[in-house]
């Protein structure tokens, strides 16, 4: 297995997760009910589309000028008393967040809800300089108990049930066994309640950073974040650079949008606005801020024209949930931190090759553009990485079944140029295919239809597909 | 006699051609002349959505050279007739003497149930189908297109219909072109799903306006031995 290349991978943990039917089961229920209640949320708030527009056009001059809005940003963040360090790369980012940990002898970590810490790989880093790492969001708490990745970057434990996690619990924290939501928030409450009052570190990710006053904006539903930025002496907060928005006015429009279509709620329970560690008047907050703004390729994707509409992602996580692909096979498949359409669309731009086969795993369906709060075209940018991926030297490497299906469109292609040929060449194959029909369809399929054939039926060229049952009329 | 342009699209003409020859009886029975595009085969949509964008743009050229502004081109498939009126802007990018050409073709490219609902402004052509039936919307004629009733619209004035409402209607039939074949496994189960919807529908018939969906739901419904039968709209249209 270890061999594998991520492309095989990709297939191997795709074709496991479809084999699970009980895992698309809750992946169906789960992603099906927050549907449900999108569609509610959406149709009782009249400016729901206006709001969305706004959002998306704040973004779109957000991105198109972020080298002076960082730079804004870091002045203020300065001037509020914070650390700031652009990471490069995720390697700066976890040596960072790393030395400070070892500066300053952390032990304990509590960590709010954060993609971007999951993209760095920040846990083995600190871990590595002996902090223990405690995940408090509950779902994120969750996959660390079982040792897992997040499955989906709004819900970490969407591929689990509420018997799943009671089962969890039981075994883990030892308490009685239930599968009342309540109750088991409740166990994992008291469970962190010590490790909060005890940790070091709190590190967070960032929804919004307002350049205009140096303000991070942190939304989430548990409160445990804003415990994570609170309380305990150092405070570390790690966003992407595209997390950069001019105004603290402008803020009104995204929070509009992302509640509702994130979880379907008007507002998220919590709203932080965070400018600075403790003043010298002041009774509580983090003594030590630290800001630590990652580029990871985002400054590629910045470059590319077409790609830069991805910035504008405000990880509200809806795409995912009506993406055909990801309902079947979940989030572990994709082996990214974002799965699912947007996960397809960033990952290879922050990932590199090994994710550069994940923009073919997509119908181009459009489901995401519709749900998508800032409208972002996710098939057409699914697209133009299909044609960077072709054109790239890793493609050559892609499992062979793949590069026959590519070869054969290529020569497809080739021969339509000339419609009369490819009309005569289809005549032909009529006449080699009709000895193998039976009822207007083939069994069977040699490469690079084989894969079709494995499934369902294939209708025979130049045949009317006569069903059982349907008689003459 | 007003002309149109049919282009029938390579998937029609090689595996459905009974869709087509449905197009053309249906439109010449509005006394309309129709006119086939036979210098061109295939809109590029295979290669473009395989990442092969120079096949692609050949094909695109070939097509854009096969008909002229001022006709309308009458395309029975909502992701071949979107590959040329919202998909060949992007293709042709940096080709801007086919760009151009592209663009002026652009607003005389219909899908078929565009073109008679939202062109000619006609519902009713007098066919019989005497069953009931459920109507897949495909992905590009819905979200790429935006044409939502018009499928409906010509199929609630069939006589003798009966249409019944397919749950969930709006999601992908997991077809996706070459994905299709590449990940065989995704596909199947996202038609998995559909097949169960039609199913449980009630329908003894499905129909889209796409060949692509078609292949892949009627080809998952024959595997599943299932009763209900697979017809493009074109084909219900056409009874009598
Ligand atoms: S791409 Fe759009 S829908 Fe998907 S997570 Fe980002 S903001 Fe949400």
């Amino acid at each position: 297995m270890r061999s594998q290349k991520p492309a095989q991978r990709f297939i191997v943990a795709s074709q496991a997760a479809v084999a699970d039917s009980s895992l698309r089961g809750k992946i169906e229920n789960a992603t099906g009910r927050h549907l449900e209640q999108l569609a509610l949320t959406r149709a009782a708030f009249a400016p729901f589309e206006a709001e969305r527009d706004a959002a998306r056009q704040i973004k779109h001059d957000a991105i198109s000028r972020l080298d002076e809005l960082l730079f804004e940003l870091r002045t203020r963040l300065e001037k509020n008393g914070c650390k700031v360090f652009f990471a490069a790369t995720a390697a700066q980012a976890r040596q960072y967040v790393a030395g400070v940990a070892r500066a300053a002898g952390v032990k304990r970590v509590v960590k709010g809800k954060s993609m971007t810490a999951e993209e760095v790989g920040l846990n083995a880093a600190l871990e590595g300089v002996g902090a223990q790492v405690f995940e408090t969001d509950l779902g994120e708490f969750i996959v660390q108990l079982r040792g897992e990745h997040p499955s989906h970057i709004l819900t970490p434990a969407i591929h689990l049930s509420r018997q799943d996690v009671g089962a969890l619990f039981h075994e883990k924290l030892g308490v009685p066994q239930s599968d009342d939501p309540q109750v088991l928030t409740a166990a994992a409450r008291d469970h962190l309640r010590n490790v909060f009052l005890s940790a070091d570190m709190g590190i967070t990710g960032v929804n919004f950073a307002v350049a205009e006053t140096g303000t991070l904006v942190v939304v989430e539903n548990e409160g445990n974040g804003r415990l994570a930025h609170t309380m305990p002496p150092i405070y570390v907060a790690l966003m992407g650079i595209e997390k950069v928005i001019p105004k603290l006015g402008d803020l009104s429009h995204f929070l509009e949008v992302l509640a509702r279509t994130a979880t379907g709620q008007k507002l998220t329970a919590y709203t932080s606005f965070i400018s600075g560690p403790r003043r010298q008047d002041e009774a509580d907050g983090p003594q030590e801020m630290h800001v630590v703004i990652l580029d990871n390729g985002r400054g590629a994707m910045l470059a590319d024209p077409v790609l830069r509409e991805a910035l504008y992602c405000i990880r509200c996580g809806a795409c995912l949930n009506v993406c055909p692909v990801y309902r079947q096979i979940g989030g572990h498949a994709y082996a990214s931190a974002y799965p699912g359409p947007i996960g397809a669309v960033v990952s290879p731009a922050i990932f590199g090759p090994p994710a550069a086969h994940l923009p073919f795993a997509s119908t181009l369906c459009g489901a995401c553009r519709e749900v998508c709060p800032v409208r972002i075209d996710i098939p057409r940018l699914l697209l133009h990485l299909r044609w960077n991926a072709t054109q790239a030297p890793e493609a050559r490497e892609w499992p062979r079944p793949w590069r026959r299906v590519t070869r054969g469109i290529a020569r497809f292609s080739r021969l339509a140029r000339h419609p009369r040929l490819a009309r005569l060449t289809g005549r032909i194959l009529r006449t080699l295919c009709r000895p193998f029909a039976r009822n207007g369809y083939l069994r069977r399929m040699p490469p690079p239809f084989s894969g079709w054939t494995r499934f369902r039926d294939f209708p025979t060229p130049g045949g009317r597909p006569h069903q059982p049952g349907s008689g003459p009329k | 006699m007003t002309e149109v342009r049919l282009f029938s699209t390579c998937l029609a003409e090689e595996f459905f051609p009974a869709v087509p020859e449905a197009v053309v009886r249906i439109l010449e029975g509005l006394r309309l002349s129709v006119r086939p595009i036979r210098r061109a085969f295939c809109c590029g949509q295979a290669a473009f959505n395989e990442g092969l964008r120079e096949q692609a743009i050949d094909l695109a050229r070939r097509f854009v050279e096969s008909c002229e502004p001022g006709t309308p081109i009458v395309i029975p498939s909502g992701s071949c007739a979107s590959m040329v009126r919202v998909f060949y802007a992007d293709l042709l990018r940096d080709e801007p003497a086919l760009a151009e050409r592209a663009a002026a073709l652009r607003p005389w490219i219909y899908e078929f149930s565009q073109f008679l609902v939202g062109v000619l402004k006609v519902k009713y052509l007098g066919a019989r189908y005497e069953r009931a039936v459920a109507y897949h919307p495909s992905c590009h004629l819905l979200r790429e297109l935006r044409v939502t009733n018009e499928p409906l619209d010509l199929l609630s004035a069939v006589s003798g219909i009966r249409l019944v409402a397919l749950p969930r209607a709006e999601e992908c039939c997991g077809f996706g072109g070459s994905f299709s074949v590449k990940f065989p496994h995704i596909s199947a189960a996202i038609l998995e799903d559909k097949c169960m919807q039609i199913e449980q529908s009630g329908a003894d018939t499905v129909t889209a306006a796409d060949c692509g969906c078609l292949m892949q739901i009627g080809g998952g419904l024959h595997r599943r031995k299932s009763r209900v039968e697979t017809l493009h709209l074109a084909e219900i249209l056409a009874r009598r």
